[in-house]
């Protein structure tokens, strides 16, 4: 494991030279070999153990073991600790094993992947963990990228290459790569074997969106950015083949520096047992003090006086030592409160629930054909607590297929509203009208058809317009198969819904648009494209048809076209108006479509302005927006179109539900802010409603800190003085309802940070002001925000709130967030598993996370927490006789029970039923539980095992103890048998003490198991069955003829059991032990039921189902839904030509219905005749990817 | 069905819909309602008073007398002697007196009580050997490490049967007399035999085996306990078979006591010949006692206790009272119970409505 050479650690730059790898060995840079496994076969026994011995209890009990091993202490044979201790090692070394195995296996797979590395001038396959840091590698479309690369040269014209970064940020749209312009030239493989450029950059970071560095080549100096750079976890894409230099390999590069390292992850139940181990080792002691000062007394007064009979042990000569002694005999002895079977029995219930998730039908996709699964089994119960989610947008919320849902041309709207309880309307058939359409694309209303079918002119522009005003690019597969790659998917659905209705875009050039209106080819002359930004909110194309008219398209979002259109516009304006607020309140996102005729003259002016903007060297940004302005004034309105960012299934009524038990939800993404917004609207979380909506965006400190105070006050103060910048202001608000009064006090607000505006929130200063105004808030949702700013975010609400936290996110830019969150949920969707591999539990809905918490994680809780009570109890009964007995036996240290009892109390006698109890019981049935989200509650307040109820249990468990000691030593140290001989010997007290408590314990869990099933009965009465069995057996004179020393209790189990007293007395302490528990039980129930109590009650009422969500708001507020995924700099790169294959640029001029990018595609197969990937293949591989 | 399942691809990872994966067995939901609870509670103390009457009157049926005799009359010369270690071969007889008013009728148990010893020590109830006892010819000769200090002798022999238990056997004797009204002394006969359990005379306790030689021969090559003063073989000198480890009296006293303060039975009335055809009349009785067993060292107390049994065993009144009190408390929670549910009782309805 060459990884194991650790490299330079505080490196300070890195120096890199290509094809030297000599000179690059010399920094020890890490290789590209990863590993995220932790023993290999020899250091797996000893680091196992080392690190199953740093937990406590094992360490205790190991200790207990050597203590056992010293005669003049050891009250207990060894075995009754060796052999749960080696049990519970065993059990956790397997499970680890397993877990190792198969980290090891997705390393080696990974690593084994193959790359072609460029040696001595020849291409090689290489597997990925011998690429080094220096090598040239060469990668081809819809490949892996293998290590963080310099892009050196492309097949692509100016070195360009498209990267798919889905796996690294979530981002699902296409990013645009480009070479040093040096390098670029370097084609073949020949001249990148010679190349010798030396690359001095910064050192290892997790930055996604930063590098720099200087590339020295032929003593010139390049400055490198992020802009040349592949990062390992990309995929090429839509780019034939490039070549890039490894700077950053293995545990170095970006994706690995941003995945965190792997937390144990403990539940906030598993701390508190721990304190409370804690204290009962404390507890364990004072009770071993008390009983050695007792001792020391004893011995002083009467031991020494008994020595005649019985000497003192050689090494004891006082009565001091002695009392030092007996301390650590009834440290052995005591032990037993806290039994090790404890820590075995959480882990097999919690095993038990794991299973259930997985189990479980209703979590089960059939479209996806997967199952939920819970990949780590320790956290079960904190499904339970749960207060804070955390989510990612992107596949988690949204589907991220976006659909274009209906449409406003001149007043008229059209696309129907698909009502889930009606007849579903037939989708339209576009085949017959139109043989270029789009097979995938459905819409329901065929009034819109018909319009385009007469040739309705409005109708015609809008389409035209969508086909137009845009930055696709097209690529022909074969004849009449079009593939749109767009930048945003937004975009792609507009062209294609054009498409569809007989506007058919089909090629462009540099200065050329070619499209196929209702099956005529036309091909218009792009004049200019005015680009989109965040500012601007709007792009526009103007156009040259082929009659030679000027035309101005422009699309944008309502807010900013709205205000540029003629004044004629007024009425149209209105009624579109309506439109788009109806849309918004349905949760789609708006564009508004407009044009303007231009003249030869304006166009000639305008022109020359722009150019003289465009030259500009200075404010060159300014200038340009402004001349955009000058030319997008006056347009005539044409419609308005709205997309459907389609949410996953069932998300607004989950956010509902959840909202409804007390849980918030914080949508973290990478998204833009309008797009983040916009889902927070469609998905319920921000309503208009809301008091106030909050934005943070300031860049400066000072800024975010000002907004932030403000909010603040507003937050409190009432609401005045709106913070709203970006998105258009929300409606006034309406009357608040008058349903609820602490809304009306605190009112709801919903804050929306920006990822730059969230790193100056997440400095140490802001930190706490950061998070009671986002707390205040009833939704709150982060923008923009990296990878590592999503765990920071984690962090930060786990170190002030003091809450659980769960993050649900499903691609790879999650994967810290998952990790640093109490509970990691991966959606598995089409991004990859990387997500799903560092998560906790993994399903493909997010609809799922409500039975996961509701059902599943509430009966953990409940099941965990019963156990534990149960089980403490049970432990303080059994151990505490010890003690009592210890007044009358002279702190001796001699046990109560016999020492076969005492190891099999918890393994056999106890556990079956309570491990049942742990593992089935249910409070309510589930769908109670979804209908009644309050139920998870008690939960999230941590009501059922705290240390309050742990205090009950101790008591309750100390209180059985006396009774199970007194009683039948009142009755037995008196009492004889029928047949005259005394039933006061110890054998027969130990019996009947044993039985006793057994059935007591016995009866205690029939109280405590709410949900009788068979299995329940069965353990039960098998435990007790059991241990009579088990009793007779051990008593039995077989096994005594064979050990007499160690079976010396012989025929007790039938001498004791056939008394009549004895059975009395078991009868008598059971009466005395259970009927106080009882009572209290009946008074709480009776006083102060739980809600759980009062539905388990009012079970057999049927209860008029309630339908949470879908209470949509009217009137909502307009967003704008421009170019979500959209990044400025398309359209000038569109114009430059620079991303036009040579090829297609040859060939345009054609300009015919064979296409470039059709012989250009050809062209390709002929090359990577093994290249074609279907979606399927790439997921495939994307499944393997680690 | 289930391959078939597994075949039609969608839904070829679905889980099964089985009632136990879905969580859905056909379960018993018990709550605690008052309808159960109630009655449940009024129940429990009607059975616990019935139980604790019927005992009452059971143990009142019972006749018990304690005699202690630690230093009782001239005992109290014995008691002096036993003081001194250096006496301990001196043997010490004295006589005890009682009379009792009402005959004991039945079966009569004859007890010797001791109290504060404590049997119950860890390292005492060790310290023995129980596979000795049960015979095995090489833990007799090799007794287990548990017996130290009293597993071998200062000349090295092993001690049978070896340990502090055995060593500190109870080794009074008693003779009980009756004197009747007319002042003839009748011996009362006690059956010496059968005060074990059956499990320890006959399966817990056996000689090593014999082959034909003498219980001594047996025996030969071990040495008897320091504070005995005759060896195992020679424990009853009536009664041959009754030697040995199989002893009764020895086997009574290996029988460790839970607590210090204990009873352990000596005999059993024989009521073969009169007048002890009806149990012990009532009179003046006395018992003489070989008084050997030093208790002065711990603060001691040496008692003889005579009893009647009935079914339930002999005269004990914490049972039959801890049930009556138990009885009455749960009627009383009973009965609070009810009125709370009466007055305040939400019957789990009225939640958040």
């Amino acid at each position: 494991m060459t990884h194991f050479v650790s490299h330079v650690s505080a490196e300070e730059e890195r120096r890199v030279r290509a094809n030297d790898r000599e000179y690059n060995e010399k920094f020890q840079y890490a290789s590209n070999c990863i590993m995220t496994s932790k023993y290999n076969i020899i250091t797996f026994l000893p680091v196992n153990l080392f690190e199953q011995f740093q937990e406590v209890a094992n360490t205790y009990f190991l200790f207990l073991l050597i203590l056992q091993l010293i005669p003049q202490i050891s009250s207990l044979s060894w075995f009754t600790t060796i052999v749960p201790l080696a049990l519970v090692l065993s059990i956790t070394a397997v499970k680890d094993a397993t877990d190792d195995y198969f980290r090891h296996k997705s390393d080696n797979q990974v690593n084994n992947r193959q790359s072609q590395v460029l040696i001595r001038g020849s291409l090689q396959n290489e597997k990925w963990m011998n690429v080094r840091v220096g090598d040239i590698i060469k990668l081809e479309n819809n490949q892996f990228v293998a290590a963080d690369l310099l892009l050196l040269s492309s097949s692509e014209p100016h070195g360009l290459c498209y990267i798919e970064t889905a796996e690294l940020d979530g981002e699902t749209n296409m990013k645009v790569r480009q070479s040093v312009s040096v390098t670029s030239e370097l084609g073949d493989p020949n001249n990148l074997a010679s190349f010798d450029g030396e690359v001095v950059c910064e050192p290892p970071n997790n930055k996604l969106d930063r590098f720099c560095g200087t590339l020295y080549w032929r003593d010139k100096k390049y400055t490198l950015t992020n802009q040349n750079m592949l990062l390992r976890g990309c995929v090429l894409r839509n780019t034939e083949a490039c070549y890039g230099l490894v700077i950053f390999a293995g545990p170095d590069t970006k994706l690995m520096q941003n995945s965190g390292r792997t937390k144990f992850k403990r539940t906030s139940i598993d701390r508190l047992m721990n304190t409370l181990v804690l204290w009962i080792f404390g507890f364990l002691v004072c009770m071993g003090v008390i009983l050695a000062v007792g001792n020391a007394v004893w011995e002083r007064e009467v031991g020494s006086l008994f020595q005649s009979y019985l000497p003192w042990d050689p090494p004891v000569d006082n009565f001091l030592f002695s009392a030092f002694l007996s301390f650590w005999s009834y440290v052995i002895i005591l032990n037993t409160v806290v039994p090790i079977s404890l820590y075995v029995s959480v882990e097999v219930i919690r095993l038990g629930h794991s299973y259930f998730i997985n189990w479980d039908q209703q979590m089960f996709c059939s479209q996806c054909n997967t199952a939920a699964e819970a990949r780590t089994t320790t956290l079960n119960e904190e499904l339970g607590q749960v207060e804070y989610i955390f989510s990612d947008k992107t596949g988690t919320l949204t589907q991220n297929i976006m659909s274009f849902n209906k449409c406003s041309i001149n007043g008229q709207t059209y696309g129907e509203v698909t009502d889930p309880l009606g007849p579903q309307p037939k989708r339209l058939d576009f085949t017959p009208f139109n043989p270029l359409a789009d097979p995938d694309f459905c819409f329901y209303d065929d009034t819109l058809l018909e319009s385009v079918k007469v040739g309705d002119l409005h109708t015609h522009e809008f389409f035209r317009l969508l086909s137009l005003c845009h930055t696709v690019m097209s690529e022909e597969k074969s004849e009449g198969e079009l593939v749109y790659k767009a930048q945003s998917p937004d975009e792609g659905a507009l062209v294609t819904a054009a498409r569809n209705f007989g506007f058919v875009f089909r090629s462009r050039t540099p200065g050329t648009i070619t499209t196929i209106e209702m099956g005529r080819p036309v091909t218009y002359t792009l004049l200019a494209i005015l680009d989109f930004n965040n500012i601007r909110k709007r792009m526009s194309v103007i156009v040259r048809n082929p009659e030679g008219k000027i035309r101005l398209y422009c699309k944008g979002a309502d807010t900013v076209l709205l205000e540029r259109l003629h004044p004629c516009n007024h009425e149209l304006m209105n009624i579109t108006s309506d439109h788009l607020n109806e849309y918004a309140a349905d949760g789609l996102r708006t564009l508004a479509l407009a044009y303007r005729d231009l003249s030869e003259d304006e166009w000639e002016a305008w022109s020359a302005s722009h150019r003289c903007a465009d030259k500009a060297t200075d404010c060159r940004e300014d200038r340009l927006a402004a001349a955009y302005e000058q030319i997008e004034q006056d347009m005539m309105l044409l419609g308005a179109t709205a997309i459907e960012d389609k949410l996953q299934e069932g998300v607004p009524e989950t956010i509902a539900v959840l909202s409804l038990a007390n849980i918030k939800i914080w949508v973290l993404t990478g998204d833009k802010q309008e797009t983040a917004v916009n889902i927070g609207y469609s998905c319920k979380m921000l309503t208009d409603d809301m008091t106030e909506v909050f934005i943070i965006s300031g860049h400066t400190v000072q800024s975010v800190r000002q907004e932030l105070r403000s909010e603040h006050v507003n937050g409190t103060g009432g609401g005045e003085g709106k913070q709203l910048q970006c998105p258009p202001p929300p409606p006034p608000p309406p009357p608040p309802p008058p349903s609820n009064l602490m809304d009306n006090i605190s009112g709801e607000f919903a804050l929306i940070i920006n990822g730059h505006s969230l790193a100056h929130a997440l400095e140490a200063d802001m930190e706490t002001e950061f998070v009671s105004t986002a707390c205040a808030c009833k939704a709150v949702i982060c923008c923009r925000v990296t990878p590592l700013q999503k765990a920071q975010v984690v962090e930060l609400i786990k170190k002030h709130k003091k809450a659980v936290t769960l993050a649900i996110g499903d691609g790879a830019n999650d994967v810290s967030m998952i990790k640093s969150a109490h509970i990691g949920v991966g959606i598995s969707g089409q991004e990859g598993i990387q997500a799903v591999l560092a998560s906790d539990y993994s399903f493909s809905q997010f609809r799922f996370l409500q039975r996961l918490l509701l059902v599943h994680g509430r009966w953990s809780y409940l099941r965990m927490c019963r156990f534990l009570c149960y089980f403490f109890y049970k432990n303080f009964a059994f151990t505490m006789v010890h003690f009592w007995f210890g007044f009358f036996c002279g702190f001796s240290a001699q046990t109560v029970y016999d020492q076969y009892f005492i190891t099999l109390y918890n393994i056999v006698y106890t556990s079956l039923p309570v491990l049942a109890m742990g593992i089935f019981d249910q409070d309510v049935p589930d769908q109670r539980s979804l209908e009644y989200p309050k139920l998870y509650e008690p939960g999230q307040l941590n009501l059922l095992f705290n240390k309050k109820e742990f205090f009950i249990c101790i008591a309750q468990g100390i209180y059985t103890s006396v009774v199970l000691f007194f009683v039948p030593y009142a009755v037995l140290s008196d009492a004889t048998q029928s047949n005259g001989v005394p039933l006061a010997d110890y054998q027969t007290f130990a019996v009947t003490t044993a039985t006793a408590l057994v059935i007591v314990v016995s009866v205690q869990i029939t109280l405590d198991t709410g949900f009788w099933t068979v299995i329940n009965h069965v353990f039960v009465w098998g435990s007790l069955g059991s241990y009579f069995t088990i009793m007779f057996a051990l008593h039995s004179q077989t096994l005594f003829r064979i050990f007499p020393n160690q079976f010396h209790f012989v025929g007790s189990a039938q001498s004791t059991l056939l008394q009549p007293v004895v059975w009395l007395t078991i009868a008598l302490a059971t009466a005395i032990c259970i009927v106080p528990v009882l009572a209290f039980r009946f008074l709480k129930l009776d006083l102060k039921p739980q809600l759980s109590d009062t539905v388990r009650y009012t079970q057999l009422v049927r209860q008029k189902k309630r339908k949470p969500g879908r209470l949509g708001a009217r009137g909502g507020s307009r967003r704008s839904g421009y170019a979500f995924a959209h990044q400025e700099g398309f359209g000038e790169l569109i114009t430059s030509g620079k991303n036009m294959r040579l090829s297609s640029l040859a060939l345009a001029t054609f300009a015919s219905r064979h296409s470039s990018s059709w012989i250009d595609t050809l062209r390709r197969k002929k090359h990577t005749h093994a290249h074609t990937p279907p979606t399927g293949a790439e997921t495939a591989v994307k499944i393997t990817y680690y | 069905m289930g391959k078939e399942k597994a075949k039609s691809g969608s839904l070829a990872r679905r889980p099964d819909n089985s009632a136990f994966k879905q969580q859905r067995l056909p379960a018993w939901s018990p709550m605690l309602t008052a309808n159960t609870v109630l009655p449940f509670f009024y129940f429990m103390s009607l059975i616990c008073m019935l139980l604790g009457v019927w005992l009452l009157l059971t143990v009142q049926s019972t006749q018990e007398i304690k005699v202690d005799y630690t230093h009782a009359g001239e005992c109290n010369v014995c008691f002096e002697i036993r003081k001194n270690m250096s006496n301990a071969g001196e043997s010490c007889i004295c006589t005890v007196e009682f009379s009792i008013e009402k005959p004991f009728k039945g079966d009569v148990f004859f007890y010797y009580g001791l109290q504060n010893f404590h049997q119950n020590l860890r390292r005492y109830m060790d310290s023995r050997d129980d596979a000795q006892m049960v015979g095995w010819k090489e833990n007799l000769k090799n007794p287990s490490i548990y017996c130290e200090p009293f597993k071998k002798d200062q000349n090295g022999l092993p001690i049978a049967p070896c340990g502090a238990v055995a060593n500190s056997i109870f080794n009074d004797s008693f003779t009980l007399t009756y004197i009747d009204s007319s002042g003839t002394e009748h011996k009362v006969p006690l059956l010496r035999r059968g005060i074990t359990w059956y499990t320890d005379k006959n399966v817990k306790f056996r000689n090593p085996k014999v082959d034909n030689l003498t219980l001594a021969q047996v025996f030969e090559g071990t040495t008897k306990p320091l504070y005995w003063q005759k060896p195992v073989y020679e424990l009853d000198p009536h009664q041959a078979t009754n030697n040995g480890f199989i002893n009764d009296d020895l086997i009574v006293w290996m029988r460790e006591a839970a607590f210090p303060n204990f009873k352990k039975l000596y005999g059993i009335l024989y009521r073969a010949n009169k007048p002890f055809t009806k149990g012990l009349p009532a009179g003046n009785y006395k018992i003489e006692i070989s008084y050997n067993f030093p208790v002065q060292y711990f603060r001691g107390r040496k008692q003889v206790v005579l009893t009647t049994l009935t079914w339930f065993g002999g005269q004990n009144h914490f049972l039959p009272i801890a049930y009556l009190v138990t009885s009455s408390l749960i009627l009383l929670i009973a009965v609070v119970l009810t009125v709370v549910w009466l007055k305040f009782g939400k019957n789990g309805k009225n939640m958040e409505e």
